[in-house]
């Protein structure tokens, strides 16, 4: 059955290549490798580490013109033709045309305004999928130099001021900032990004009573309550809903190590 | 069943159900036909919204939008703020008690931040932050009812909490009571806040939110309205001798807990802590971060009236200062309207209570009697061996020039006068003007001596060379 799987996903991924044209830039992934992931809000108390293992991961967020190639080839991805329960009214709305992109949507730069069902597919016609949480938290808890930058008071606070700067006019064209310890490009400050398991995060924040936690009681329960970035992403993740497209919103795909 | 909210919910997703079309796609707010419902006049602080005189409760709708910006916080610096309505403070609400308020949040689709609001006047879970929990580009509709009157504040609840607030966004509710508040000529709306920035106070360009300043609790800003200068200068407050004035103060925090005060100004009545006790003749009212208080004060006496966190440093150092200017005629019953100065000498000399004339000689004895008779005695006489004397002084007389340069330079050595030596030290008198060091020596030339008048011209002209004068 894996196997059959992996066939489908390839025989996709074949179909991309085939009609994604000359704007499609090639993406090439990195390996993670495996190690702790440390979840600002463990599942028990005693659960403070989670094991990830060793996957791949998407250098650069997909592009704009990596997008376009494949709603191409998968019509039904178009802005005017998807389901409205998979995509809401926004999905794809910088763009010029629904097969067109236009000024407001460079070729190179990150593609936004996309759902999580999209994302999926988009990840499933390369033969991929959409890291989990635990996946692109481990590969973002790195800084330029190490594995664990969360130790690095500096790197935290550099974050931070990523994270505060207002949405530019143009979103930078992807692969411009410095690559991290794994050589993953644009993890932070650029655009959010969905992943797999993004409603764990509004299950994680809720209490018991099923009301999610704000203000003061934001921090109950989270293993370290000077992760501002950490908590700015959970509180992000939370808020969301699977056909959500939103402006600052992109993604990157995963797949096994091997 | 939306098949996302389906999702959702079969994926243990507990992101509230909220109405989730993105708000620019909604059609226009029907036009208002029944009558008990209402669009709420917002206002952006200082002013505040008119009293509502209604008689009845009614369904009121309140729209706010919520923008991140970046904007001055102070001179060439700026910050991206996080606000309701483009404006820290976010939009003042007026309601009346009973009434049930219908609030639309819309987080602007620019926004990188999920954001919601939790309303202090509410009753029930988080204030409202729960329900209006709302991604960038989406809006959310909560609806609640007034319960209390008061004032209150609400702010933002997203985590970090403590960011969303340090970033400004927090604003003021007034539910009012059904009979309304008394009248009063001016109403103002004031909210203090604590700001972190990487840089230092005034340093320039876009700062960032400090995370580990906030932690500590050392603000770099105090800031009445969101940004140095909001209330000074052209942007001070105004009113008129007569005046009924009435104040909405409010405190976002995130941290500190203001003492806030009106030099010169007495409240007549505070609404502790905006609640509806109240308290008469306060000269310093406490409020709490996230909460509020009414002052209400008579303009008497014109002038200019800063308003200020007690915690005197946040005015002085981190900006946390306003000015009420109060325009109208003197009251010099109530206030002096000349300000009188005359020297004062201290205790134990004599103090020269008139002012200097135009008799140097006059002047010039009010001088001596201030500054130099406590050594060299009321008739300049001295004390053998101690104090030499001015009156009928060889030594003083034998050079002018060197009299001047004692009195601003101070005299040491071995002196002789009339005989008798002289071993002691005269400090310099160098802080009296040229005016009085000519009067002083005008008198003990002419008066204990016989000789001419000093003019402050030549004294003007030593006193660049100024030295200790030495005797061997």
């Amino acid at each position: 059955m894996k196997a059959l799987l992996r066939n489908v996903a390839l025989l996709a991924l074949a179909g991309v290549a085939s009609t994604s044209g000359a704007e499609a830039r090639e993406t090439s992934t990195v390996l993670v490798g495996a190690g702790p992931y440390k979840p600002l809000f463990p599942a028990s108390p005693s659960q403070t580490e989670v094991h990830v293992d060793a996957f791949r991961l998407d250098k650069t967020p997909v592009t704009n013109g990596q997008f376009l190639a494949f709603v191409s080839a998968h019509p039904a991805w178009r802005r005017d033709r998807v389901a409205g329960a998979l995509a809401e009214p926004g999905y794809l709305s910088r763009w010029a045309a629904p097969d067109a992109l236009g000024a407001n949507a460079p070729v190179d730069a990150p593609v936004v305004d996309v759902s999580w069902f999209s994302a999926r597919a988009y990840c499933a016609a390369r033969g991929m999928r959409l890291p989990t949480e635990a996946e692109w938290e481990r590969a973002a808890a790195a800084s330029r130099d190490r594995a664990d930058g969360s130790s690095d008071p500096a790197w935290r606070a550099e974050l931070l001021a990523l994270y505060s700067r207002p949405m530019p006019a143009r979103l930078p064209d992807v692969g411009t900032s410095a690559p991290n310890f794994w050589g993953v490009y644009d993890l932070h400050g650029v655009v959010w990004e969905w992943v797999e398991d993004f409603s764990a995060a509004a299950a994680a924040m809720t209490s018991p009573s099923a009301q999610l936690r704000f203000c003061g009681a934001g921090a109950a329960g989270a293993s370290d309550a000077t992760d501002f970035p950490a908590f700015q992403r959970v509180a992000l993740r939370s808020s969301l809903h699977a056909s959500y497209a939103l402006h600052d919103l992109g993604l990157r795909c995963a797949g096994s190590a091997r | 069943m939306r098949l996302d909210v389906a999702f959702a919910i079969l994926f243990g997703g507990a992101a509230a159900a909220a109405s989730s079309t993105p708000f620019w796609l909604r059609a226009p707010a029907p036009a208002i036909v029944e009558s008990r419902t209402e669009q709420a006049s917002l206002t952006f602080a200082p002013a505040v919204p008119l009293p509502l005189h209604r008689k009845k409760a009614k369904r009121v709708v309140v729209d706010i939008e919520v923008k991140e910006i970046v904007a001055p916080i102070a001179g060439d610096t700026t910050y991206t703020f996080w606000t309701f309505g483009g404006h820290v403070p976010g939009p003042f609400i007026r309601v009346r008690q009973g009434d049930t308020v219908e609030l639309h949040l819309k987080n602007a689709p620019e926004n990188r931040m999920p954001h919601n609001i939790d309303l202090h006047a509410v009753t029930g879970p988080g204030g409202g932050a729960p329900r209006t929990f709302t991604a960038p580009g989406h809006q959310t509709e909560f609806t609640f009812e007034a319960l209390r009157a008061g004032l209150f504040v609400y702010h933002c609840a997203a985590a970090p909490v403590g960011m969303h607030i340090a970033n400004g966004m927090y604003g003021l509710i007034l539910v009012e009571p059904p009979e309304g508040l008394p009248p009063v000529d001016r109403e103002f709306y004031v909210m203090q806040g604590d700001f972190y920035t990487t840089g230092g106070y005034h340093a320039k360009g876009l700062q960032s939110f400090d995370m580990q300043k906030a932690i500590d609790e050392k603000p770099t800003y105090v800031l009445f309205n969101g940004a140095e200068g909001s209330l000074t200068g052209a942007n001070a407050l105004h009113a008129k001798v007569g005046d009924k004035i009435r104040i909405f103060v409010g405190n976002g925090g995130p941290n500190l807990v203001s003492s806030f005060h009106v030099i010169g100004e007495i409240f007549d009545r505070v609404y502790r802590e905006g609640g509806t006790a109240i308290d008469t003749n306060v000269q310093t009212t406490l409020i709490p971060a996230g909460g509020a208080a009414i002052v209400e004060f008579t303009a008497r006496v014109p002038g200019d009236y800063a308003m200020v966190d007690h915690s005197i440093f946040r005015a002085f150092n981190k900006g946390a200062v306003g000015t009420l200017v109060v325009d109208g005629p003197p009251s010099p019953d109530l206030y002096s309207t000349e300000t009188k100065t005359t020297p004062y000498a201290g205790d134990g000399a004599q103090a020269a209570v008139a002012p200097r004339g135009d008799d140097r000689m006059a002047a010039g004895a009010r001088v001596f009697a201030s500054t130099c008779a406590a050594c060299h005695q009321a008739q300049g006489q001295g004390v053998p061996h101690v104090f030499p004397p001015l009156a009928g002084s060889d030594f003083l007389m034998a050079d002018k020039q060197r009299s001047i340069d004692i009195v601003l330079g101070g005299l040491q050595g071995h002196v002789v006068v009339r005989g008798d030596a002289y071993e002691s030290a005269m400090p310099t008198q160098g802080h009296l003007t040229d005016d009085e060091i000519a009067d002083v020596l005008t008198y003990v030339r002419g008066s204990l001596n016989k000789g001419d008048a000093v003019s402050a011209d030549e004294v003007g002209k030593r006193r660049a060379a100024a030295h200790t004068v030495t005797v061997r």
